[in-house]
């Protein structure tokens, strides 16, 4: 697997070791169903799509242990159209029924889509949970700040006083950061992607794929109906190098342009803080180390984020090797199995104190 | 000078005291030498939920009943013989269930001034003559104890603590148990604190002597073995045997069996039972919600598993969506349903029979699932693997409905021989079904059982997708359209429908009974012993008991009009009589008491005679 994982990300590199390969090669074509796609013209989600199925014949896996599970939503009906496996289910348990199929299925490559409504609302309680357990699931969180299914409610991820149907005088709530979420979770991969860019999207599903555990991909997703435009800002030529903010391993973190040229750097109150370039040494900027077990500058870096737009860190917040869900269970059952043998049903039902009647 | 031995056919015991008291502890060994020793038996813990209640309070009362015969008995007792009552509370909560004549063991030494005020005594009824028409034996538990363990090494915290072995050595003498299991399961529990094991068996044997030797007690009790039916026996709890089944299914299924589950009373005890059994390949996952435990195990049943989630109502009640998800993906998933006093919280330790509809109805749409009950602790056993047996053939969730009763109360059971279990193995789809030889139709049923086929991940060629919206008969696409969605919602009640479930038997010995006493889950033994008890007393009444209840097995509607009445005793306001009204409109009598206890087998014999007087008056 090393031919994949030679990024910028992926520290254990191990996560397809135990999923049958393909020996045919495969074409993106390969990964279509037959279904007719539903979203409404426009939508990110095809780019999406194009992007995952025509990376997913890089990994050469079977597809027959290829699995999507999608919780409700517009991203959710994703399943329909890959020719893998697939489970469309119910409003934000996805995580928690992919949680029960890679915990018994280590031979699986198992994804969940899902949408911010769907991940964070609803399915909050389920997505920190699969994090924490490092369950081996590839998490595509395809943010697009807004209900589309319902018809453009205000979401979890929306900006405060976000005028929709449901909030005519603008929405209250502070909105949750999908990356600083994570992180708190005790995510072991937490990466930020974009729809539009389809080499950093595949770039970054490289790593998350190649990660073995639970891998958070969230996806800014452009829904052009009820949230159009909502990331135009990292898209237009005129503003998107001076906000985007690109993460890579190893590398400095700096960006922007000419005079407006930024770094990173550790700031005196414990996060951290974005300066001209011009102003400090080079040995001042901060190393992105997504390597780094201690989460704290991961989350502080995701903070930068806040206010949103301002400036936008893209790329692998954090990648750190730790044992995942399944392989834990599976050691339980066979530490105990060596321990002691198979268990016999008979030895079972006559275990503790029993008697004979004639 | 030897005392006494009076020969018994049956005795109820009641083991009442704090929280605190080790009661359970102390009622599960005397049911456990009552067990070796070869007695029939049934128990009937009773214990408040919270872990310490403030000590010595009404509230905090636990209790551990114990009915034993030397023959087949079906309840654990309506009322006890003895009472051992550790403290004012213990006496004043249980005095009422005694009847006159009764033995009462009591702890003077937790009959202080405090202890009775704090339960609202005036005086100390040990003392005065307020027990005068019952037998009281006051014995000073607590500092007998302590005196037998002077030269011990333990604290007198430690001490004191002992005196419920003082108290089940007292009436292990009282009515000849062996000792030979406690004293081994002392040891055992105690491995790590020797000096605690070697006090608690001091205090036991302490006890057992007090017997002997005080004049308190002038004869002691025999109870013969019961003639069982032959074979080997162990005694066994409802949530014990049913995690038991669960672990038997997935050997006889060869499939995996992976626990999704949260912990909630009264079920929490199959999780900890199952996640002991990993030499069985079972996979235990204790979730961060009762949705996340089913929406596992739904997950572990679509790769292949044989998915289960363990609950009681409040958790079912969360699980509904996910039991829909199954009901359309037509995936096996097993619900067990411990049924608890509602509604919301209720009274999480005490028994009820309230979630029948939820299990038939609780969900959006047509939405049909196979209930069945267990009738007695042990047929848990039979049960879960019923469970797994339908979901496994038929591709659909299936409710499990125990209850508190079931759960926590204990039978002895003839363990089955592994080979007269059924073979309930299922095959997988390896092969495309569509008429071109290349296309997987994940929604082409079986003619005969309407069951779909079940491809799990891994096999080549038959990748698929299900999901909650309505599919396409046959194909499994997305459909919306009205003649198709009209024909899977049959399609979907047909299969149910068409679930092969045995007649129901009826046990009516001169055959010309004209009131059928029909119950289902765990008012059998109730019911069977009330029916008794009617018999005893020259009625006649015939006797019918439902474990399946959906679907009804084919004859109940015959069974019904077969008589004059039928009286139906449920422990709801009447979730059954409802569903068999409207099925077969038969006016079906029912009797409800809600009381999160099981029913007296006198009450229900007082019930049947009613109704049987009913029937000759109106000739």
């Amino acid at each position: 697997m090393t031919e994949i994982h030679n990024g910028n990300g992926g520290l254990n590199g191990k996560g397809l070791a135990l999923v049958p390969r393909s020996e045919a090669k495969q074409t993106l074509k390969d990964f279509k169903s037959d279904q007719e796609v539903r979203w409404c013209p426009g939508c990110g989600d095809y780019a999406i799509l194009a992007a995952v199925q025509s990376f997913l014949p890089e990994l050469g896996l079977k597809r027959e242990n290829i699995v999507f599970v999608s919780g409700i939503g517009c991203s959710s009906r994703f399943p329909y159209y890959l020719n893998t496996y697939g489970i469309h289910s119910i409003h934000g348990r996805a995580p928690a029924i992919a949680t029960g199929l890679a915990a018994s299925r280590p031979d699986l490559s198992v994804w969940v889509i899902t949408g911010d409504g769907d991940s964070l609302s609803i399915g909050g309680n389920h997505l920190i949970h699969a994090l924490r357990r490092n369950v081996n699931l590839n998490i595509l969180l395809f943010n697009n700040r807004i209900y589309g299914l319902t018809k453009g409610q205000y979401s979890p991820t929306s900006e405060v006083g976000k005028i929709t149907k449901s909030t005519p005088m603008g929405s209250l709530d502070k909105p949750f950061n999908p990356i600083s979420l994570a992180l708190g979770s005790e995510a072991s991969f937490v990466a930020r992607t974009i729809d539009s860019d389809r080499k950093h999207l595949q770039g970054v599903l490289r790593e998350a794929t190649a990660h073995r555990g639970a891998s958070l991909v969230e996806i800014y997703q452009n829904c052009n109906i009820f949230n159009d435009n909502a990331f135009e800002a990292l898209k237009d030529p005129a503003t998107r190098d001076d906000i985007t903010v690109k993460l890579e391993h190893g590398q400095p973190i700096v960006f922007g342009t000419g005079d407006n040229e930024k770094a990173v750097r550790l700031s005196p109150t414990g996060g951290v803080e974005v300066v001209r370039r011009a102003d400090i040494a080079d040995s001042e900027i901060l190393i992105h180390d997504a390597h780094n077990p201690d989460p704290s500058v991961a989350f502080a870096l995701s903070r930068l984020d806040d206010p949103a737009f301002e400036h936008v860190p893209i790329g692998i917040f954090r990648s750190v090797d730790r044992p995942a869900y399944d392989q834990l269970l599976n050691e339980q059952v066979d530490t105990a199995i060596a321990a002691k043998g198979p268990g016999s049903l008979a030895g079972l039902l006559h275990s503790g104190d029993t008697w004979q009647i004639n | 000078m030897t005392k006494q031995v009076q020969q018994l056919d049956r005795v109820i015991i009641r083991f009442a005291g704090d929280s605190g008291d080790g009661m359970q502890l102390t009622g599960d060994r005397f049911t456990a030498e009552t067990a070796q020793f070869g007695n029939d038996l049934s128990t009937l813990p009773n214990f408040p939920a919270e872990i310490r209640a403030p000590a010595g309070t009404l509230p905090g009362v636990s209790s551990f009943q114990l009915h034993f015969a030397d023959h087949d008995i079906l309840t654990p007792g309506d009322a006890p013989n003895v009472l051992v009552a550790m403290n004012p509370a213990a006496l004043k909560a249980n005095l009422s269930d005694l009847p006159r004549g009764a033995d009462i063991i009591a702890n003077t030494d937790e009959f202080t001034k405090r202890n009775l005020t704090k339960v609202g005594y005036d005086g100390n009824p040990l003392e005065d003559d307020s027990l005068a028409e019952w037998r009281l034996h006051a014995v000073p538990l607590t500092s007998l104890t302590v005196k037998a363990l002077e030269g011990f090494d333990v604290s007198k915290k430690d001490a004191e603590r002992a005196k419920n072995m003082f108290a089940l050595g007292l009436l292990s003498w009282l009515y000849n148990r062996p000792t030979e299991g406690t004293l081994a399961f002392l040891e055992a529990k105690f491995a790590k604190k020797p000096e605690i094991a070697k006090a608690n068996i001091a205090a036991f044997q302490a006890g057992w002597n007090y017997g002997e030797t005080t004049e308190s007690f002038s004869v002691s009790y025999e109870v013969k073995p019961a003639r069982l039916k032959a074979g080997v026996y162990r005694n066994i709890s409802g949530n014990l045997a049913l995690a038991y089944g669960l672990v038997a299914a997935s050997v006889q299924a060869k499939l995996p069996l992976f626990l999704g589950s949260y912990p909630i009373t009264p079920a929490s005890d199959i999780l900890h039972e199952l996640s002991r059994h990993k030499r069985f390949g079972v996979r235990t996952f204790q979730a961060e919600d009762e949705i996340a435990g089913v929406g596992a195990a739904l997950g572990a049943s679509f790769g292949g598993s044989l998915g289960v989630t363990t609950t009681s109502g409040p958790g079912v009640a969360l699980k509904a969506e996910t039991v829909g998800l199954a009901v359309a993906t037509e995936l096996p998933l097993v619900i067990v349903d411990v049924q608890r006093a509602g509604p919301s919280t209720g009274m999480p330790t005490k028994t009820e029979q309230t979630d029948l509809l939820m299990a038939m109805f609780g969900r959006n749409g047509e939405s049909p699932v196979p209930v069945l009950a267990p009738a007695t602790p042990a047929d848990c056993f039979h049960m879960a693997v019923e469970a797994a047996r339908i979901a496994l053939k038929y591709r659909t969730p299936v409710m499990l409905l125990s209850d508190g009763y079931l759960a926590n109360g204990s039978e002895p059971w003839r363990i089955p021989e592994v080979d007269e279990l059924p073979d309930i193995s299922v095959e997988f789809a390896t092969e495309p079904n569509g008429e071109d030889g290349t296309t997987y139709l994940p929604f082409q049923r079986d003619p005969d059982t309407l069951a779909r086929p079940w491809a799990v991940p891994g096999t080549a060629g038959l990748e698929h997708r299900i999901g909650g919206i309505e599919k396409a008969d046959g194909s499994g696409n997305i459909s919306y359209d009205p003649d198709n969605h009209d024909r899977m919602v049959h399609l979907r009640q047909a299969k149910i429908d068409g679930i092969d479930v045995p007649d129901l038997a009826v046990d009516d010995p001169d055959g010309d009974a004209r009131v059928l006493v029909l119950g289902w889950g765990s008012t059998y033994g109730s019911i069977a012993a009330g029916v008794r008890r009617a018999r005893a007393a020259g009625h006649k009444v015939a006797q019918a008991h439902l474990r399946h209840l959906n679907p009804l097995p084919a004859n109940t509607g015959e069974v019904l009009r077969a008589y004059d009445k039928v009286l139906l005793p449920e422990i709801n306001l009447g979730q059954l009589a409802m569903l068999l009204r409207a099925r077969f409109l038969v006016d079906v009598i029912s009797y409800n008491r809600v009381r999160g206890l099981p029913f007296k087998a006198e009450e229900l014999a007082g019930v049947i005679s009613d109704v049987i007087g009913d029937v000759i008056e109106s000739d």
